[in-house]
């Protein structure tokens, strides 16, 4: 490769690639697939995309808390083999060891650097001050609240004065106004010019997070988790949330967001059981139900960053319920903004039993699991079926984890619209009695 | 710039009145443990002659206090091995997979049972003193408590949670720096609450094999034990009034100056944010964090370990082992094919061992009769579950139902748990003789006067979990009388009533050696049953039945265990877990 001698990048991921073995039916599942990525030097860099998108994963690698099972991770211009000495992580859940007190927990770092007495307490002293936590050295978190623990998170991270800093959701535990708060003061850090990182990898899945602190978004795709595109966000810093350019920037990333690829199928190859041709979003019936019902009082069409705003849900919430709207044909979303279709909106405004017939066409008619499994009921001995079935065919194409939910959300949407119950003292399925 | 004192700026005196306590406390601790342990090693002996247990009363204090320190010795080897044990089973994917079946059957498996076994090797190891059938004794009350707190430390190891394991290899902390500030205080809060039940279930052992017959020969040691066991031997009634009272008063001690302080000590390895259900108070623990002295004293610890880091923070390599669980894979049809392999050939030996033995030693009639014996033993354990559950459940829930009257309710169980049942055994032995009592049924009542207290201890922490709004809402719909005990009751307790069920069948197996014979000075009564086939068989050193009584009691005990207890267990968490 011939990159030019200029700078040289802080991070480097080639074509890594993650695949888990499935212990019981001997296949694979691949989270992440031939991702490549490079981190400057004095940049923040957002990782951007839904649950199952490898997010996290690629972050751990980075870590090196993950071996790749393919691709290598260069850290300084040096392959990562195990815990990687560049970086410091402040974790979603914080992961602080409740018997340390603040100073012990954010001290737990300097161990491995093996510095004199004075300087661990300068260090700490000085972490504590940044994250405005001064005079509670010695208390234990348990006694602080949520977003004062996370402090105490970016203050054990800020203290080994790492190159590069990963942060794994740090907000996302956090109520709307603390999250709020706790960004806002790590973004003014970061403006102010002594970070005590030289660059950040976040990752999120909340967009206006993404666009208020990130340099550069790396929007990522699902299943197998792939780059699906970067943008770089030059609005000027301190950014404002309700600034002409800032909305403008998070419609354009909630238009990348919704617009499914170009296709899903290539996924699955030919010749396999067709029973899962599309997975299913994960959205309870009354979840879709309520969204379809807000945008029809919305004049039937919206905004999708709109929603998101106006009901404080997250992209990572919203999406999936959005997604079953459109695979049920209850909605279209085109650049960003959701338009109800005919039959969305009879559903949205019928009484419960009309709208349970309207899903239930619909899901027979659009989605492909329910369909299946619903016709093997039909023609197997007295309309029982065990899980176990149906769970050994998804296991081919998804993870076992994934495999179970998506077989719980066939589940809630067929018994919400009335085709099979599920058994679960059991384990078996049976076509609902009327069925029978 | 000049800073006027304040009141509270102004130097404290470095020692007061809680550090006084303190100091006093200590030195009464070394003193009485150096005047009693020096007996333990002038007591060396030829095996014929034991020592003489002194029955007057006031001899008492010094063998409660030798028992004591049998039980300490005993919880000290615990601990050391559950963290060796659990750890290299937590962290070799090979060594779990013998280690821990082999734990599940160490549990399992009644510890009286192999007395016999165990004295015989210990005093074969010392010739010509008693420092072996000391350790026998320490090693009774060791299997009593190392696989319960084994198996809690290795659980703890295992289900670590992600974050604080990503976070200490983010951190790059060194194994050491790992065990000892994330592994074992994660580990804590279980490690003391089951090092504290099985402490309690200890008592028993020591009252038992401090004096115990082997092979025709009586060995004692110096203890409380053996003082009741000499007061049976003599029918000395008002000494065993004392030895009670004494142990009653040891029990509520220990309880007092040792586990109540570590428990409310440990709390502070909480890793939930929802604090415990009754905060743990110790008057103990107040008095060490009120006095000046442990603080000062760490802080010149501290200073000592920043001048000589090499000694006190040894930095081993930094734990790098990726994320384990899922990169063993390669090997594994290998390794599970050659465990398969060996764990086939030695069941394969086993039986073919086994079938040998039957068929040399012991014949196939008595391998029958002895499981014959087994089955009424198992209809005895039967027995006292039913009757603790009758009996005890509706208790236990009225108790728990009621707060206030839980929180004074549950220390006396406990206290009445760790109680060693064969204190009372001569009393009881006393009325069945009074009243021409077969011990085919007095067994019974035996075992039921230790195993009990387990239903009752859980069934109330079970009722005390039950939530408010589940019992109002009971009111609210209704549900009266049996109803509410169908719908509400009994599937909320399940749960903990097989966690106590368990304990009390565990315990009772145990107890059946004990309680299936029983003597009041010369005469003696046998119950039909395993547990009085290997009292026999040991008393008159007869190998061969020795094997085969311990080893069928070792099969049913697992075997029930698997076949029921796990199966219900299995239930009572998929089910009735509440919240």
């Amino acid at each position: 490769m011939a990159i030019a001698p200029a700078p040289q990048p802080l991070l480097h991921v080639e074509n890594l690639s993650k695949t888990y073995p499935r212990v019981d039916s001997g296949g694979s599942f691949t989270v992440l697939e031939d991702v490549s990525l490079s981190v400057m030097p004095n940049e923040i860099v957002a990782l951007l995309g839904r649950s199952g998108s490898g997010k996290s994963t690629l972050l751990r690698s980075v870590a090196g808390l993950i071996k790749p099972t393919k691709g290598t991770v260069y850290s300084s211009g040096k392959p990562v083999t195990g815990p990687n000495s560049d970086v410091a992580m402040v974790f979603q859940s914080f992961a602080l060891l409740p018997w340390l007190t603040v100073t012990e927990n954010v001290e737990v770092g300097l161990e491995v650097l093996r510095l004199d007495h004075k300087e661990v307490r300068k260090r700490s002293q000085e972490a504590l001050k940044m994250v405005g936590l001064e005079g509670f050295g010695k208390a234990y978190p348990r006694e602080l609240s949520g977003g004062m623990q996370q402090r105490v998170g970016f203050a054990r991270a800020f203290v080994v004065r790492p190159r590069l800093l990963l942060l794994d959701e740090p907000f996302s535990a956090l109520d709307v106004l603390t999250a709020e708060n706790l960004r806002g003061e790590i973004g003014d850090l970061w403006e102010a010019g002594h970070f005590p990182a030289q660059s950040v990898i976040l990752v999120t899945h909340n967009i206006e997070e993404a666009i208020m602190l990130a340099d550069r978004v790396v929007v990522m795709s699902s299943n197998p988790g792939r780059i699906r595109g970067q943008i770089r966000i030059d609005l000027a810093r301190p950014r404002e949330r309700n600034s002409a350019d800032f909305r403008a920037m998070a419609d354009h990333i909630y238009t990348i967001m919704t617009n499914p690829e170009t296709s899903v199928a290539p996924m699955f190859s030919p010749g396999r059981r067709p029973l899962e041709t599309t997975p299913l979003p994960h959205a309870r019936p009354g979840a879709i139900s309520g969204l379809l019902e807000l945008v029809e009082d919305y004049g039937g069409a919206d905004d999708v960053a709109v929603i998101s705003d106006r009901l404080r849900i997250e992209a990572d919430d919203l999406l999936p319920i959005l997604d079953a709207a459109v695979l049920l044909g209850f909605a279209e979303v085109r650049q960003g903004d959701v338009t109800l279709t005919e039959t969305g909106r009879s559903f949205a405004e019928g009484e419960v039993e009309a709208a349970k017939r309207i899903f239930r066409s619909q899901v027979l008619d659009r989605a492909p699991l329910v369909r299946t499994m619903y016709e093997a009921l039909l023609t197997s001995k007295g309309g029982r079926m065990r899980q176990e079935f149906f769970l050994d065919v998804l296991d081919e194409n998804y993870s076992e984890e994934e495999a179970k939910s998506q077989f719980d959300t066939a589940v809630h949407w067929a018994r919400y619209a009335g085709l099979f119950e599920y058994d679960s003292d059991e384990e078996t399925l049976r076509l609902h009695e009327i069925e029978q | 710039m000049i800073r006027l004192p304040s009141k509270y700026a102004l130097p404290k005196s470095p020692i007061g009145m809680a550090d006084a306590a303190l100091l006093f406390g200590l030195f009464l601790l070394f003193y009485t443990v150096a005047k009693v342990g020096s007996g333990f090693f002038v007591a060396f002996k030829p095996p014929y002659i034991t020592p003489e247990v002194k029955l007057d009363p006031v001899n008492l204090p010094y063998y409660a206090i030798r028992s004591t320190i049998r039980m300490f010795i005993g919880l000290g080897l615990s601990v050391i091995f559950t963290l060796g044990y659990g750890y290299v089973a937590a962290k070799y994917a090979l060594a779990e997979k013998v280690l821990v079946p082999l734990l599940d059957v160490l549990q399992s498996v009644p510890v009286l049972a192999f007395l016999s076994v165990t004295v015989t090797f210990f005093i074969s190891l010392f010739p010509g003193s008693l420092v072996g059938l000391e350790f026998a004794c320490i090693f009774a009350i060791f299997t009593g408590q190392a696989w319960n707190m084994t198996f809690s430390f290795y659980h703890s190891l295992i289900t670590l949670p992600k974050e604080l394991d990503e976070a200490a290899k983010v951190f790059r902390f060194s194994k050491w720096r790992r065990f000892v500030s994330v592994e074992v205080p994660a580990s804590m809060i279980g490690l003391v609450w089951n090092g504290m039940m099985s402490f309690g279930g200890g008592w028993f052992f020591v009252a038992a094999s401090e004096a115990i017959s082997v092979s025709n020969r009586n060995y004692t040691l110096p203890g409380i034990g053996s003082y009741v066991a000499s007061a049976i031997a003599v029918k000395n009634l008002p000494a065993l009034g004392w030895a009670i009272v004494t142990m009653i008063v040891l029990i509520v001690l220990v309880d007092q100056l040792f586990w109540r302080p570590v428990v409310a000590w440990a709390e502070k390895f909480r890793m939930d944010k929802s604090s415990a259900s009754v905060q743990a108070h110790s008057w103990l623990l107040d008095l060490f964090r009120a006095a000046q002295l442990p603080r000062i004293l760490n802080r010149y610890w501290r200073r000592l370990q920043r001048k000589l880091p090499k000694f006190t923070s040894p930095h081993l390599p930094v734990d790098s082992v990726l994320v384990r669980r899922h990169t063993k894979s390669r090997f594994r049809i290998n390794n599970d094919l050659v465990f398969g392999i060996a764990l086939g050939g030695m069941v394969v030996g086993g039986l073919v061992y086994g079938a040998r033995f039957v068929n040399t030693e012991v014949g196939i009639r008595e391998t029958g009769y002895a499981m014959w014996l087994g089955l009424l033993t198992f209809l005895r354990v039967l027995v006292l579950l039913v009757f603790a559950t009758i009996v005890w459940t509706p208790v236990g829930v009225a108790i728990g139902f009621n707060p206030r009257l839980a929180r004074i309710a549950q220390p006396i169980v406990l206290t009445c748990a760790s109680f060693p049942a064969n204190f009372l055994f001569p009393a009881a032995t006393i009325i069945f003789l009074k009243l021409h009592i077969h011990l085919n049924w007095g067994a019974i009542i035996l075992m039921i006067l230790g195993a009990q207290w387990y239903v009752l201890f859980n069934t109330i922490a079970g009722a005390m979990a039950v939530p408010n709004d589940l019992r109002e809402m009971a009111t609210n719909m209704r549900m009266g009388g049996w109803a509410r005990w169908k719908k509400l009751i009994i599937p909320s307790i399940f749960p903990a009533w097989v966690t106590g069920a368990i304990t009390a069948s565990g315990g009772a197996w145990n107890a059946s050696i004990v309680a299936e014979v029983v003597t009041w000075g010369n005469k003696t009564l046998h119950a039909d049953g395993l547990g009085n086939y290997i009292t026999q068989a040991t008393t008159v050193g007869d190998a061969p039945r020795i094997v085969l009584g311990v080893t069928l009691m070792c099969v049913y005990v697992v075997s029930i265990n698997r076949l029921v207890w796990r199966r219900l267990y299995v239930l009572a968490e998929n089910r009735y877990r509440l919240g």
